[in-house]
């Protein structure tokens, strides 16, 4: 996949600070989407046949296409939603509980 | 820009609309990332007030790796326009001027801009992904909200059954500009989206696109079926797939029969409490327009 690099971002710390309007270039990312996850999508790759379904319609775009031809899952950015669980044709996604303890 | 059908297997790799922070399951999203990887690098877009641009530009972060600015509500069409005009005027060649507006600021407020765009026959596309209510502002009802549909603005309760309206009937509406290139589609038929996208991207005036976009926090639907309610929206005759061009309608999928209406509503918190009495209402409407698309409709 093809994805913008999470960036360092030093909170601005008087009015000073801030840019006067829109400053940032386009993929300019500095928090990560995990900790929205409650469950989390796990492949299983002995039953993945690369069809690619739950690339097509995952909304945020990250799920990778590996070399193997199956599939990864970028977890900084999954939000957990299971769509790309209940839309695999073959049953080869699972969504295992998180462990909120950690 | 080549003819070349998109497919998953041959897409670009590259995420435009990557880090957002909408709402798990958020089917606008989807919307917004295939369209971006169908138009590429050269994409400049405009996105009113609404949820696609409150969770794609949240300070320090730019979800959208392309250039991208929020316009006025009601300005989406004009801001496209001058978009294009912009680029025209620096010289600027092989470029895509995009539009990602909500079903409000696209059927209420955002109308009289889009119908002056596409009546000047600008080079952009527009598209309308259709959640149904207000929802980046906490779901009040807009004239593409449902019949039956609660929302904060069309409560139901013992005297009213949700929206007493229906929806309007947008996609006819921008046809009657005899626009060049106009279609529906919907989250739960990628595929058909994408096909819908390539030709957009090649058609020489404007393009309109209008998205049935599943909006799980909105609709009290649970995240994982966000791609799956909006493919029975479809199979229930609930929306429907079309296009208009060289001034003819075509229906690209005619369901043989039709999934039931009140399974597929009552799977969604906003239309629990409907009656058999109003399924009957949204069932006679739903037969009444498929009669008339049947009909007239390649
Ligand atoms: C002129 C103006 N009026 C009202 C608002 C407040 N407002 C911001 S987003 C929004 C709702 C947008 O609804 P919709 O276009 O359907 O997009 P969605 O949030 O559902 O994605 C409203 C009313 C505004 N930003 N500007
Ligand atoms: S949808 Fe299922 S089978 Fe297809 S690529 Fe994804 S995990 Fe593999
Ligand atoms: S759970 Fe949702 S966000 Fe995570 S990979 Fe699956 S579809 Fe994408
Ligand atoms: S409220 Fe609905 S449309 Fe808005 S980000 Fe959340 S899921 Fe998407
Ligand atoms: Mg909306």
């Amino acid at each position: 996949m093809d994805k913008p690099e999470l960036k360092n971002f030093t909170k601005p710390e008087s009015i000073k600070d801030y840019p006067v309007g829109p400053s940032f270039s386009g993929g300019h990312l500095v928090s990560v989407n995990s900790g929205w996850r409650t469950f989390k999508p796990v492949v299983a790759l002995d039953t993945c046949t690369g069809c690619y379904r739950c690339y097509l319609v995952c909304p945020d775009g990250v799920i990778v296409k590996t070399e193997a031809g199956k599939v990864a899952v970028d977890y900084d950015f999954c939000k957990g939603c299971g769509v790309c669980a209940h839309e695999c044709p073959f049953d080869a996604i699972e969504m295992v509980k998180e462990d909120l303890q950690k | 820009m080549n003819n070349k059908r998109i497919t998953v297997k041959n897409m670009t790799d590259k995420e435009y609309f990557f880090g957002h922070k909408a709402c798990a399951g958020c089917g606008g999203s989807l919307a917004v990332r295939l369209a971006l990887k169908v138009f590429g690098d050269r994409t400049f877009a405009a996105l009113p007030a609404g949820c696609m641009s409150a969770v794609g530009f949240i300070y320090p972060q730019m979800a959208f790796l392309n250039n991208a600015i929020i316009s006025t509500f009601p300005g989406t069409g004009s801001m496209l326009s001058g978009m294009r005009a912009g680029l025209d005027a620096l010289g600027i060649k092989d470029t895509h001027v995009v539009g990602f507006a909500g079903d409000g600021g696209t059927a209420d407020i955002g109308l009289q801009a889009l119908s002056g765009a596409i009546d000047r026959e600008e080079k952009i596309i527009y598209i309308c992904y259709d959640n149904e209510a207000y929802m980046n502002t906490g779901v009040q009802k807009s004239s593409l909200t449902p019949y039956g549909a609660r929302t904060t603005t069309s409560p139901a309760g013992e005297n009213l059954p949700g929206s007493v309206m229906h929806k309007k009937n947008l996609f006819e509406i921008v046809a009657a500009h005899d626009i060049a290139y106009a279609a529906t589609a919907s989250v739960g038929y990628p595929q058909d989206y994408l096909n819908k996208l390539s030709k957009a991207a090649l058609v020489e005036g404007t393009s309109y696109i209008h998205i049935y976009a599943t909006c799980p926090t909105g609709w009290g639907t649970p995240t994982e079926t966000s791609v799956s309610l909006a493919k029975e929206a479809v199979d229930s005759g609930l929306w429907y797939l079309a296009e208009y061009e060289n001034g003819e309608f075509t229906l690209n999928r005619r369901p043989k029969e039709f999934f039931p209406v009140k399974e597929h509503l009552l799977k969604q918190g906003r239309f629990k409490h409907l009656k058999d009495s109003d399924i009957r209402i949204i069932e006679e409407a739903r037969d009444k327009k498929w009669k008339r698309m049947l009909e007239h409709w390649k």
